[in-house]
Protein backbone atom coordinates (compact mmCIF):
# COMPACT_ATOMS: atom_id res chain seq x y z
CA UNK A 1 0.00 0.00 0.00
CA UNK A 2 1.25 3.61 -1.02
CA UNK A 3 2.83 5.23 2.14
CA UNK A 4 0.76 8.24 3.83
CA UNK A 5 4.10 9.65 4.31
CA UNK A 6 7.39 8.63 3.66
CA UNK A 7 10.59 9.74 5.53
CA UNK A 8 13.91 9.44 3.82
CA UNK A 9 17.31 9.87 5.06
CA UNK A 10 16.49 12.71 7.52
CA UNK A 11 19.12 14.57 8.48
CA UNK A 12 19.23 17.41 12.15
CA UNK A 13 21.94 18.56 13.98
CA UNK A 14 21.65 21.55 17.00
CA UNK A 15 25.89 21.87 16.80
CA UNK A 16 27.55 18.76 18.42
CA UNK A 17 23.49 17.13 19.21
CA UNK A 18 22.32 14.64 17.04
CA UNK A 19 18.55 15.27 16.87
CA UNK A 20 17.89 12.70 13.28
CA UNK A 21 20.17 10.72 12.12
CA UNK A 22 19.48 9.28 8.88
CA UNK A 23 15.59 8.73 9.67
CA UNK A 24 14.20 6.62 7.13
CA UNK A 25 10.08 5.73 7.92
CA UNK A 26 7.17 4.95 5.80
CA UNK A 27 3.46 5.11 7.30
CA UNK A 28 0.95 3.65 5.55
CA UNK A 29 -2.62 4.74 5.45
CA UNK A 30 -4.96 4.78 8.81
CA UNK A 31 -2.10 3.10 10.54
CA UNK A 32 -1.92 3.97 14.50
CA UNK A 33 1.79 4.34 14.85
CA UNK A 34 3.26 5.47 18.78
CA UNK A 35 6.45 7.08 18.23
CA UNK A 36 8.83 6.05 21.43
CA UNK A 37 11.63 6.70 23.27
CA UNK A 38 13.65 8.63 26.04
CA UNK A 39 13.62 12.52 26.19
CA UNK A 40 15.99 13.79 23.61
CA UNK A 41 15.85 10.95 21.66
CA UNK A 42 14.06 12.78 18.51
CA UNK A 43 11.05 12.08 18.94
CA UNK A 44 9.84 16.19 19.08
CA UNK A 45 11.97 16.78 16.49
CA UNK A 46 11.16 14.49 13.99
CA UNK A 47 7.07 15.56 14.29
CA UNK A 48 8.72 19.27 13.96
CA UNK A 49 10.10 18.51 10.84
CA UNK A 50 7.36 17.00 9.63
CA UNK A 51 5.30 19.45 9.87
CA UNK A 52 7.35 22.02 8.43
CA UNK A 53 8.70 24.12 12.33
CA UNK A 54 12.11 22.67 11.69
CA UNK A 55 13.83 22.22 8.14
CA UNK A 56 16.13 19.14 8.20
CA UNK A 57 19.42 19.45 7.11
CA UNK A 58 19.25 16.83 4.55
CA UNK A 59 16.46 13.81 3.42
CA UNK A 60 13.49 13.90 1.83
CA UNK A 61 9.79 14.44 3.31
CA UNK A 62 6.91 13.33 1.31
CA UNK A 63 3.37 13.31 1.73
CA UNK A 64 1.33 11.21 -0.30
CA UNK A 65 4.07 11.63 -3.03
CA UNK A 66 4.45 15.22 -2.57
CA UNK A 67 7.88 16.94 -1.35
CA UNK A 68 7.23 18.92 1.94
CA UNK A 69 10.42 19.21 3.31
CA UNK A 70 10.59 22.78 2.76
CA UNK A 71 7.17 24.10 3.94
CA UNK A 72 6.54 25.93 5.95
CA UNK A 73 3.79 24.55 8.36
CA UNK A 74 0.77 26.56 7.14
CA UNK A 75 1.47 24.70 4.09
CA UNK A 76 2.11 21.47 5.28
CA UNK A 77 -1.50 21.95 7.14
CA UNK A 78 -3.12 22.89 4.28
CA UNK A 79 -1.68 19.79 2.38
CA UNK A 80 -3.15 17.46 5.14
CA UNK A 81 -0.66 16.87 8.50
CA UNK A 82 -2.29 18.80 11.62
CA UNK A 83 -0.59 18.29 14.91
CA UNK A 84 -1.84 18.93 18.65
CA UNK A 85 0.80 19.87 21.63
CA UNK A 86 3.11 18.48 24.32
CA UNK A 87 1.42 21.33 26.50
CA UNK A 88 -1.48 22.60 24.22
CA UNK A 89 -1.10 25.61 21.84
CA UNK A 90 -4.78 27.21 22.74
CA UNK A 91 -5.89 31.09 22.32
CA UNK A 92 -6.49 31.10 26.19
CA UNK A 93 -8.52 34.19 26.25
CA UNK A 94 -11.31 32.47 23.77
CA UNK A 95 -13.80 29.85 24.43
CA UNK A 96 -13.51 26.61 23.07
CA UNK A 97 -15.76 27.27 20.64
CA UNK A 98 -14.24 30.44 19.51
CA UNK A 99 -10.87 27.86 19.37
CA UNK A 100 -12.39 25.62 17.07
CA UNK A 101 -14.14 28.41 14.91
CA UNK A 102 -10.53 29.63 13.97
CA UNK A 103 -9.60 26.35 13.14
CA UNK A 104 -12.25 26.00 11.22
CA UNK A 105 -11.88 29.22 9.55
CA UNK A 106 -8.28 28.31 8.35
CA UNK A 107 -9.56 24.85 7.51
CA UNK A 108 -11.63 27.06 4.59
CA UNK A 109 -9.87 27.56 0.97
CA UNK A 110 -12.01 31.48 0.88
CA UNK A 111 -9.54 34.40 2.52
CA UNK A 112 -10.84 35.41 5.77
CA UNK A 113 -13.67 37.49 5.74
CA UNK A 114 -13.93 40.80 7.17
CA UNK A 115 -17.93 41.09 7.83
CA UNK A 116 -19.26 37.49 8.55
CA UNK A 117 -19.51 36.55 12.13
CA UNK A 118 -17.08 34.35 13.45
CA UNK A 119 -19.28 32.36 15.11
CA UNK A 120 -21.30 31.88 11.67
CA UNK A 121 -23.97 29.48 12.19
CA UNK A 122 -21.98 26.89 10.32
CA UNK A 123 -18.44 27.58 11.67
CA UNK A 124 -20.47 27.49 15.41
CA UNK A 125 -22.12 24.09 13.87
CA UNK A 126 -18.92 22.57 12.76
CA UNK A 127 -16.93 24.06 16.31
CA UNK A 128 -19.81 22.40 18.58
CA UNK A 129 -19.96 19.11 16.41
CA UNK A 130 -16.59 18.97 16.90
CA UNK A 131 -16.63 19.85 20.81
CA UNK A 132 -19.77 16.77 21.00
CA UNK A 133 -17.17 14.34 19.57
CA UNK A 134 -15.04 14.92 22.53
CA UNK A 135 -17.93 15.30 24.94
CA UNK A 136 -16.93 19.01 25.46
CA UNK A 137 -20.48 20.57 24.52
CA UNK A 138 -21.08 21.95 27.55
CA UNK A 139 -17.69 23.86 28.08
CA UNK A 140 -17.88 25.36 24.40
CA UNK A 141 -18.67 28.82 25.55
CA UNK A 142 -16.14 28.62 28.58
CA UNK A 143 -12.60 30.90 28.37
CA UNK A 144 -9.97 28.65 27.77
CA UNK A 145 -8.23 30.06 30.93
CA UNK A 146 -11.13 28.56 32.85
CA UNK A 147 -10.36 24.98 31.86
CA UNK A 148 -8.58 22.23 33.19
CA UNK A 149 -5.49 21.32 31.76
CA UNK A 150 -6.99 17.53 30.56
CA UNK A 151 -9.96 19.71 29.13
CA UNK A 152 -7.60 21.98 26.94
CA UNK A 153 -5.34 18.35 25.47
CA UNK A 154 -8.81 17.33 24.40
CA UNK A 155 -9.70 21.44 22.78
CA UNK A 156 -6.23 21.22 21.23
CA UNK A 157 -6.55 17.82 19.59
CA UNK A 158 -10.27 18.73 18.41
CA UNK A 159 -8.38 21.94 16.50
CA UNK A 160 -5.87 19.64 15.01
CA UNK A 161 -9.21 17.39 13.54
CA UNK A 162 -10.79 20.44 12.15
CA UNK A 163 -8.87 19.93 8.67
CA UNK A 164 -9.78 16.12 8.29
CA UNK A 165 -6.28 15.64 8.94
CA UNK A 166 -4.78 12.84 6.04
CA UNK A 167 -1.99 12.23 8.80
CA UNK A 168 -2.39 13.49 12.39
CA UNK A 169 0.23 13.88 14.84
CA UNK A 170 -0.26 13.82 18.47
CA UNK A 171 2.39 15.50 20.88
CA UNK A 172 2.14 12.92 24.28
CA UNK A 173 -1.99 12.75 24.01
CA UNK A 174 -1.95 12.15 27.72
CA UNK A 175 0.82 13.72 29.53
CA UNK A 176 -0.72 15.58 32.55
CA UNK A 177 -3.83 13.20 32.39
CA UNK A 178 -4.08 11.74 35.87
CA UNK A 179 -3.28 7.84 35.53
CA UNK A 180 -7.05 7.00 36.14
CA UNK A 181 -8.09 8.60 33.51
CA UNK A 182 -5.45 8.41 31.12
CA UNK A 183 -7.27 5.25 29.05
CA UNK A 184 -10.90 7.16 29.27
CA UNK A 185 -9.20 10.52 27.42
CA UNK A 186 -7.65 7.90 25.10
CA UNK A 187 -10.54 6.05 24.36
CA UNK A 188 -11.95 9.58 23.36
CA UNK A 189 -9.17 10.58 21.10
CA UNK A 190 -9.46 7.27 19.39
CA UNK A 191 -13.23 7.73 18.89
CA UNK A 192 -12.84 11.31 18.35
CA UNK A 193 -10.51 10.76 15.00
CA UNK A 194 -12.79 7.24 13.63
CA UNK A 195 -14.83 9.14 11.31
CA UNK A 196 -12.09 10.97 9.98
CA UNK A 197 -10.57 7.88 9.13
CA UNK A 198 -7.13 9.71 9.62
CA UNK A 199 -3.65 8.00 10.69
CA UNK A 200 -2.63 8.91 13.84
CA UNK A 201 1.74 9.06 15.04
CA UNK A 202 1.64 9.71 18.74
CA UNK A 203 4.55 10.52 20.88
CA UNK A 204 3.97 8.79 24.13
CA UNK A 205 6.12 7.90 27.09
CA UNK A 206 3.64 5.54 29.03
CA UNK A 207 3.84 1.92 27.96
CA UNK A 208 0.56 1.07 28.69
CA UNK A 209 -1.37 3.42 26.43
CA UNK A 210 1.19 2.51 23.34
CA UNK A 211 0.61 -1.60 24.34
CA UNK A 212 -3.18 -1.09 24.58
CA UNK A 213 -3.76 1.75 21.47
CA UNK A 214 -1.02 1.29 18.69
CA UNK A 215 -0.49 -1.34 15.78
CA UNK A 216 2.87 0.00 15.39
CA UNK A 217 5.94 1.22 17.19
CA UNK A 218 8.80 3.35 16.99
CA UNK A 219 11.75 3.53 19.09
CA UNK A 220 14.15 6.57 19.26
CA UNK A 221 17.32 6.69 20.36
CA UNK A 222 19.71 9.26 19.80
CA UNK A 223 18.11 10.46 16.71
CA UNK A 224 18.16 7.23 15.12
CA UNK A 225 15.81 4.60 14.73
CA UNK A 226 16.23 1.56 17.43
CA UNK A 227 13.31 -0.47 16.59
CA UNK A 228 10.13 -0.26 14.42
CA UNK A 229 7.74 -3.29 14.60
CA UNK A 230 4.27 -4.31 16.37
CA UNK A 231 3.98 -3.39 19.89
CA UNK A 232 4.44 -6.79 21.19
CA UNK A 233 8.06 -7.19 19.39
CA UNK A 234 9.25 -4.01 20.04
CA UNK A 235 8.62 -3.59 23.32
CA UNK A 236 10.14 -6.59 23.89
CA UNK A 237 13.27 -5.63 22.07
CA UNK A 238 16.61 -5.69 24.52
CA UNK A 239 17.52 -2.89 23.22
CA UNK A 240 14.74 -0.52 23.35
CA UNK A 241 14.12 -2.19 26.74
CA UNK A 242 17.72 -1.12 27.73
CA UNK A 243 17.76 2.20 26.04
CA UNK A 244 14.27 3.48 26.12
CA UNK A 245 11.43 1.37 28.49
CA UNK A 246 13.91 0.48 31.45
CA UNK A 247 12.37 -2.56 31.30
CA UNK A 248 8.53 -1.47 31.36
CA UNK A 249 5.98 -2.82 29.30
CA UNK B 1 -17.91 42.16 21.27
CA UNK B 2 -20.69 39.79 20.26
CA UNK B 3 -23.36 41.07 21.84
CA UNK B 4 -22.69 44.95 21.42
CA UNK B 5 -25.56 47.66 19.54
CA UNK B 6 -26.70 47.06 16.22
CA UNK B 7 -25.29 48.25 13.22
CA UNK B 8 -28.38 50.30 12.79
CA UNK B 9 -28.76 51.49 16.14
CA UNK B 10 -25.23 52.59 16.14
CA UNK B 11 -25.98 54.71 12.87
CA UNK B 12 -28.76 56.32 14.33
CA UNK B 13 -26.58 57.11 17.25
CA UNK B 14 -24.04 58.96 14.69
CA UNK B 15 -27.06 60.62 13.22
CA UNK B 16 -28.11 61.79 16.93
CA UNK B 17 -24.41 62.93 17.87
CA UNK B 18 -24.38 65.12 14.72
CA UNK B 19 -27.52 66.66 15.18
CA UNK B 20 -26.24 67.84 18.45
CA UNK B 21 -23.38 69.49 17.16
CA UNK B 22 -26.06 72.10 16.43
CA UNK B 23 -26.84 73.07 20.04
CA UNK B 24 -23.14 72.84 21.55
CA UNK B 25 -21.36 75.88 22.06
CA UNK B 26 -18.88 76.71 19.34
CA UNK B 27 -15.96 75.95 21.30
CA UNK B 28 -17.16 72.71 21.98
CA UNK B 29 -17.69 71.91 18.16
CA UNK B 30 -13.83 72.46 17.64
CA UNK B 31 -12.75 70.39 20.64
CA UNK B 32 -14.97 67.61 19.50
CA UNK B 33 -13.51 67.77 16.18
CA UNK B 34 -10.26 67.23 17.08
CA UNK B 35 -11.76 64.56 19.67
CA UNK B 36 -13.27 62.81 16.39
CA UNK B 37 -10.36 62.61 14.77
CA UNK B 38 -7.85 61.57 17.46
CA UNK B 39 -10.73 59.20 18.06
CA UNK B 40 -10.20 57.62 14.21
CA UNK B 41 -6.70 57.47 14.44
CA UNK B 42 -6.43 56.15 17.67
CA UNK B 43 -9.17 53.33 16.36
CA UNK B 44 -6.48 51.70 13.96
CA UNK B 45 -4.26 51.13 16.84
CA UNK B 46 -6.56 49.32 18.58
CA UNK B 47 -7.20 47.33 15.35
CA UNK B 48 -3.65 47.36 14.74
CA UNK B 49 -3.05 46.11 19.10
CA UNK B 50 -5.76 43.26 18.48
CA UNK B 51 -3.16 41.40 16.63
CA UNK B 52 -0.93 41.74 19.45
CA UNK B 53 1.01 44.75 18.09
CA UNK B 54 1.06 48.33 18.91
CA UNK B 55 2.35 51.25 16.50
CA UNK B 56 4.53 53.84 18.08
CA UNK B 57 4.85 55.61 14.35
CA UNK B 58 0.99 56.11 13.46
CA UNK B 59 2.27 59.88 13.07
CA UNK B 60 3.85 58.52 9.44
CA UNK B 61 0.31 57.75 7.84
CA UNK B 62 -1.57 60.83 9.65
CA UNK B 63 1.56 62.57 8.04
CA UNK B 64 1.24 60.88 4.68
CA UNK B 65 -2.66 61.70 4.71
CA UNK B 66 -2.44 65.52 6.00
CA UNK B 67 0.65 66.09 3.19
CA UNK B 68 -1.05 64.54 0.69
CA UNK B 69 -4.55 66.26 0.79
CA UNK B 70 -2.51 69.46 1.68
CA UNK B 71 -0.32 69.14 -1.66
CA UNK B 72 -3.56 68.24 -3.74
CA UNK B 73 -5.98 71.07 -2.71
CA UNK B 74 -2.98 73.68 -3.31
CA UNK B 75 -2.04 71.62 -6.53
CA UNK B 76 -5.31 70.87 -7.95
CA UNK B 77 -7.67 73.14 -5.92
CA UNK B 78 -9.61 70.29 -4.10
CA UNK B 79 -10.84 71.68 -1.06
CA UNK B 80 -13.95 69.42 -0.66
CA UNK B 81 -13.89 68.03 2.70
CA UNK B 82 -15.29 64.58 1.95
CA UNK B 83 -12.82 64.41 -0.91
CA UNK B 84 -10.06 65.42 1.67
CA UNK B 85 -10.81 62.79 4.22
CA UNK B 86 -10.78 60.11 1.21
CA UNK B 87 -7.63 61.70 -0.26
CA UNK B 88 -6.19 61.04 2.88
CA UNK B 89 -7.47 57.70 4.03
CA UNK B 90 -6.03 56.57 0.11
CA UNK B 91 -2.76 58.09 1.16
CA UNK B 92 -2.41 56.54 4.36
CA UNK B 93 -3.78 53.65 3.39
CA UNK B 94 -1.15 53.35 0.35
CA UNK B 95 1.83 53.65 2.28
CA UNK B 96 0.23 51.27 4.79
CA UNK B 97 0.36 48.60 1.78
CA UNK B 98 4.15 48.70 1.26
CA UNK B 99 5.27 49.24 4.74
CA UNK B 100 2.41 46.58 6.20
CA UNK B 101 4.13 43.82 4.49
CA UNK B 102 7.48 44.24 5.40
CA UNK B 103 6.66 45.01 8.84
CA UNK B 104 4.68 42.46 9.73
CA UNK B 105 7.30 39.55 10.49
CA UNK B 106 8.10 41.71 13.40
CA UNK B 107 6.16 41.62 16.85
CA UNK B 108 6.21 43.30 20.26
CA UNK B 109 9.05 45.84 21.03
CA UNK B 110 10.36 45.38 17.51
CA UNK B 111 7.34 46.56 15.65
CA UNK B 112 6.94 49.57 17.86
CA UNK B 113 10.16 50.45 17.35
CA UNK B 114 10.45 50.03 13.35
CA UNK B 115 7.32 52.06 13.37
CA UNK B 116 8.50 54.60 15.58
CA UNK B 117 11.37 54.95 13.23
CA UNK B 118 9.88 54.81 10.25
CA UNK B 119 7.71 57.96 11.29
CA UNK B 120 11.14 59.91 12.69
CA UNK B 121 12.66 59.40 8.68
CA UNK B 122 9.39 60.90 7.46
CA UNK B 123 10.03 63.83 10.16
CA UNK B 124 13.42 64.35 9.27
CA UNK B 125 13.05 64.60 5.44
CA UNK B 126 9.85 66.79 6.13
CA UNK B 127 12.05 68.97 7.73
CA UNK B 128 14.84 68.83 5.86
CA UNK B 129 12.08 69.61 2.27
CA UNK B 130 12.32 73.25 1.15
CA UNK B 131 9.50 72.38 -1.15
CA UNK B 132 7.09 71.27 1.57
CA UNK B 133 8.09 74.34 3.89
CA UNK B 134 10.80 72.58 5.88
CA UNK B 135 9.95 72.66 9.83
CA UNK B 136 7.87 76.00 9.25
CA UNK B 137 5.51 73.43 6.95
CA UNK B 138 2.88 75.48 4.26
CA UNK B 139 -0.86 77.03 5.16
CA UNK B 140 -3.96 75.62 3.02
CA UNK B 141 -7.20 77.51 2.47
CA UNK B 142 -10.66 76.58 4.12
CA UNK B 143 -12.90 73.55 3.19
CA UNK B 144 -15.86 73.09 1.44
CA UNK B 145 -18.68 70.79 1.20
CA UNK B 146 -20.32 69.37 -1.61
CA UNK B 147 -19.66 72.80 -3.72
CA UNK B 148 -20.94 75.15 -0.27
CA UNK B 149 -18.54 77.46 1.09
CA UNK B 150 -18.63 78.27 4.58
CA UNK B 151 -18.04 81.86 5.57
CA UNK B 152 -19.70 82.09 9.23
CA UNK B 153 -16.98 80.39 11.52
CA UNK B 154 -19.73 78.69 13.27
CA UNK B 155 -21.05 76.97 10.32
CA UNK B 156 -17.52 76.00 9.29
CA UNK B 157 -16.76 74.71 12.35
CA UNK B 158 -20.31 72.85 12.45
CA UNK B 159 -19.42 71.40 8.70
CA UNK B 160 -15.74 70.19 10.30
CA UNK B 161 -18.19 68.81 13.24
CA UNK B 162 -20.20 66.93 11.36
CA UNK B 163 -18.13 65.41 8.82
CA UNK B 164 -15.18 64.08 11.12
CA UNK B 165 -18.11 62.55 13.48
CA UNK B 166 -20.01 60.52 10.42
CA UNK B 167 -16.59 59.54 9.63
CA UNK B 168 -15.29 58.26 12.51
CA UNK B 169 -18.51 56.92 13.53
CA UNK B 170 -18.71 54.97 10.43
CA UNK B 171 -15.13 53.88 11.03
CA UNK B 172 -16.33 53.08 14.63
CA UNK B 173 -19.16 51.02 13.36
CA UNK B 174 -17.07 49.26 10.69
CA UNK B 175 -14.39 48.40 12.91
CA UNK B 176 -17.65 46.76 15.75
CA UNK B 177 -18.37 44.77 12.37
CA UNK B 178 -14.50 43.91 11.60
CA UNK B 179 -13.89 42.82 15.57
CA UNK B 180 -17.19 40.20 15.56
CA UNK B 181 -15.89 38.92 12.06
CA UNK B 182 -13.91 35.81 11.11
CA UNK B 183 -10.87 37.92 10.84
CA UNK B 184 -11.20 39.65 13.77
CA UNK B 185 -11.32 36.43 15.66
CA UNK B 186 -8.10 35.40 13.94
CA UNK B 187 -6.48 38.91 15.09
CA UNK B 188 -7.27 38.06 18.89
CA UNK B 189 -5.80 34.42 17.77
CA UNK B 190 -2.31 35.87 16.56
CA UNK B 191 -1.95 37.76 19.46
CA UNK B 192 -2.26 35.35 21.79
CA UNK B 193 -0.58 32.95 19.52
CA UNK B 194 0.80 33.19 16.34
CA UNK B 195 2.27 29.66 15.17
CA UNK B 196 -0.92 28.16 16.40
CA UNK B 197 -2.19 30.31 14.06
CA UNK B 198 -0.12 29.19 11.64
CA UNK B 199 -0.76 25.57 11.97
CA UNK B 200 -4.10 26.28 11.77
CA UNK B 201 -3.42 27.12 8.02
CA UNK B 202 -3.77 30.65 8.69
CA UNK B 203 -1.38 33.42 7.82
CA UNK B 204 -0.60 35.49 10.59
CA UNK B 205 1.44 38.00 8.80
CA UNK B 206 -1.20 38.44 6.56
CA UNK B 207 -3.66 39.31 9.35
CA UNK B 208 -1.87 41.68 10.70
CA UNK B 209 -0.72 43.08 7.51
CA UNK B 210 -4.73 44.00 6.66
CA UNK B 211 -5.01 45.05 10.18
CA UNK B 212 -1.81 47.57 9.37
CA UNK B 213 -3.13 48.91 6.42
CA UNK B 214 -6.88 49.78 8.54
CA UNK B 215 -5.12 51.29 11.35
CA UNK B 216 -2.82 53.28 8.07
CA UNK B 217 -6.44 54.23 6.17
CA UNK B 218 -7.61 55.37 9.73
CA UNK B 219 -4.34 57.47 10.51
CA UNK B 220 -4.49 59.05 6.79
CA UNK B 221 -8.12 60.47 7.20
CA UNK B 222 -7.20 61.51 10.81
CA UNK B 223 -4.56 63.58 9.40
CA UNK B 224 -6.95 64.96 6.51
CA UNK B 225 -8.95 66.13 9.30
CA UNK B 226 -6.35 67.52 11.44
CA UNK B 227 -5.29 69.69 8.49
CA UNK B 228 -9.04 71.18 7.58
CA UNK B 229 -9.25 71.91 11.09
CA UNK B 230 -5.90 73.72 11.86
CA UNK B 231 -5.82 74.56 7.92
CA UNK B 232 -1.63 74.53 8.43
CA UNK B 233 0.85 71.44 8.05
CA UNK B 234 4.28 70.75 9.52
CA UNK B 235 6.60 68.29 9.72
CA UNK B 236 5.12 67.70 13.99
CA UNK B 237 2.51 65.98 12.19
CA UNK B 238 4.81 62.62 12.20
CA UNK B 239 6.86 63.54 15.41
CA UNK B 240 6.69 61.00 17.94
CA UNK B 241 5.19 62.73 20.42
CA UNK B 242 2.11 63.36 17.52
CA UNK B 243 2.34 59.48 17.54
CA UNK B 244 2.41 59.18 21.04
CA UNK B 245 -0.86 61.13 21.91
CA UNK B 246 -2.70 58.42 19.48
CA UNK B 247 -0.98 55.70 21.87
CA UNK B 248 -2.13 57.45 25.28
CA UNK B 249 -5.46 57.97 23.90
CA UNK B 250 -5.56 53.89 22.31
CA UNK B 251 -4.18 52.58 26.77
CA UNK B 252 -6.85 54.69 27.67
CA UNK B 253 -9.49 52.53 25.42
CA UNK B 254 -8.15 49.06 25.83
CA UNK B 255 -8.37 47.66 23.07
CA UNK B 256 -12.03 45.67 23.89
CA UNK B 257 -14.55 48.07 22.86
CA UNK B 258 -15.05 50.48 19.85
CA UNK B 259 -16.84 53.00 22.14
CA UNK B 260 -13.96 53.22 24.55
CA UNK B 261 -12.37 54.74 21.91
CA UNK B 262 -14.36 57.36 21.61
CA UNK B 263 -14.67 57.87 25.20
CA UNK B 264 -11.21 58.26 25.88
CA UNK B 265 -10.70 60.57 23.28
CA UNK B 266 -13.20 63.00 24.36
CA UNK B 267 -11.91 62.49 27.72
CA UNK B 268 -8.52 63.20 27.41
CA UNK B 269 -9.62 65.77 24.93
CA UNK B 270 -11.24 67.65 28.01
CA UNK B 271 -8.70 66.53 30.52
CA UNK B 272 -6.37 68.72 28.73
CA UNK B 273 -8.81 71.73 27.55
CA UNK B 274 -9.56 72.00 30.97
CA UNK B 275 -6.30 71.60 32.97
CA UNK B 276 -4.09 73.53 30.17
CA UNK B 277 -7.08 76.62 31.17
CA UNK B 278 -6.58 75.83 35.27
CA UNK B 279 -3.36 74.78 35.73
CA UNK B 280 -1.16 76.33 32.52
CA UNK B 281 2.14 75.03 33.28
CA UNK B 282 1.06 71.74 34.87
CA UNK B 283 -1.35 70.38 32.66
CA UNK B 284 1.11 67.82 31.01
CA UNK B 285 0.61 66.82 34.82
CA UNK B 286 -2.67 66.33 35.33
CA UNK B 287 -2.85 64.12 32.42
CA UNK B 288 0.02 61.81 33.26
CA UNK B 289 -1.81 61.52 36.41
CA UNK B 290 -5.46 60.93 35.26
CA UNK B 291 -3.17 58.19 32.02
CA UNK B 292 -1.84 56.47 35.90
CA UNK B 293 -5.16 56.37 37.02
CA UNK B 294 -6.63 54.84 34.27
CA UNK B 295 -3.88 52.12 34.32
CA UNK B 296 -3.91 51.32 37.68
CA UNK B 297 -7.62 51.01 38.40
CA UNK B 298 -8.36 49.44 34.82
CA UNK B 299 -5.62 48.22 33.18
CA UNK B 300 -7.55 47.25 30.02
CA UNK B 301 -8.58 50.46 29.66
CA UNK B 302 -12.12 52.11 29.86
CA UNK B 303 -13.96 49.82 27.92
CA UNK B 304 -13.32 47.38 30.22
CA UNK B 305 -15.58 48.94 32.46
CA UNK B 306 -18.63 47.93 30.29
CA UNK B 307 -17.23 44.84 28.57
CA UNK B 308 -16.29 43.00 32.09
CA UNK B 309 -19.69 43.74 33.45
CA UNK B 310 -21.17 42.17 30.22
CA UNK B 311 -18.97 39.28 30.56
CA UNK B 312 -20.31 38.95 34.42
CA UNK B 313 -24.14 39.11 33.17
CA UNK B 314 -22.97 36.51 30.28
CA UNK B 315 -21.29 33.48 31.88
CA UNK B 316 -22.66 31.40 34.37
CA UNK B 317 -21.08 32.28 37.84
CA UNK B 318 -20.32 28.40 37.85
CA UNK B 319 -19.37 25.36 36.00
CA UNK B 320 -22.07 23.11 35.03
CA UNK B 321 -22.28 20.18 37.30
CA UNK B 322 -21.09 18.09 34.18
CA UNK B 323 -18.45 20.37 33.04
CA UNK B 324 -17.07 20.50 37.01
CA UNK B 325 -17.10 16.44 36.77
CA UNK B 326 -15.42 16.67 33.72
CA UNK B 327 -12.50 18.93 34.73
CA UNK B 328 -12.21 17.05 38.48
CA UNK B 329 -11.50 13.71 36.42
CA UNK B 330 -9.73 14.98 33.80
Amino acid sequence: MKPVLSVRGLDKRFGAVVAADALSIDIAPSQKVSLIGANGAGKTTFVNMVTGYLKPDSGSIELDGMDIGRRSPRHVARLGISRSFQIPQLFIELTAAENLAVAVSGARAQALSFHSPAEAQGRRDKALELLARFGLTDVADRPILELAGGVRKLVDIAMALVRRPKLLLLDEPTSGVSAEEKFATMDRVIHAVAPDAATIVFVEHDMEIVGRYADRVVAFYQGRILADGNPHDVLKDPEVRRYVTGGAQ
Amino acid sequence: MKQGLHPLLMIALVAAVTLFGRVLPTWTLSLATVAASNALIALGIVVLARTGNVSFGQGLFFAAGGYGVALIANVWGVTDAVAQMIIGAVCGGLLGLVIGPLIARYSGIFFGMLTLALSMVLYGALVKSTALGGSDGFNVGRPSLFGMSFNDPREADFMLYAVSVITTGFAGIAATILFRSELGLASLAVRENNLRVEYLGISANLVITINFVIAAIFAGASGAFALMAQRHIDPQFAYWTTSGEFVFVAVLAGYQSVAAVFVASMALELVRSFSNLYLPNTWQLVLGVFLLGVILFLPRGIGSLWIRERQKRMRPTAATPIAAQKEATL
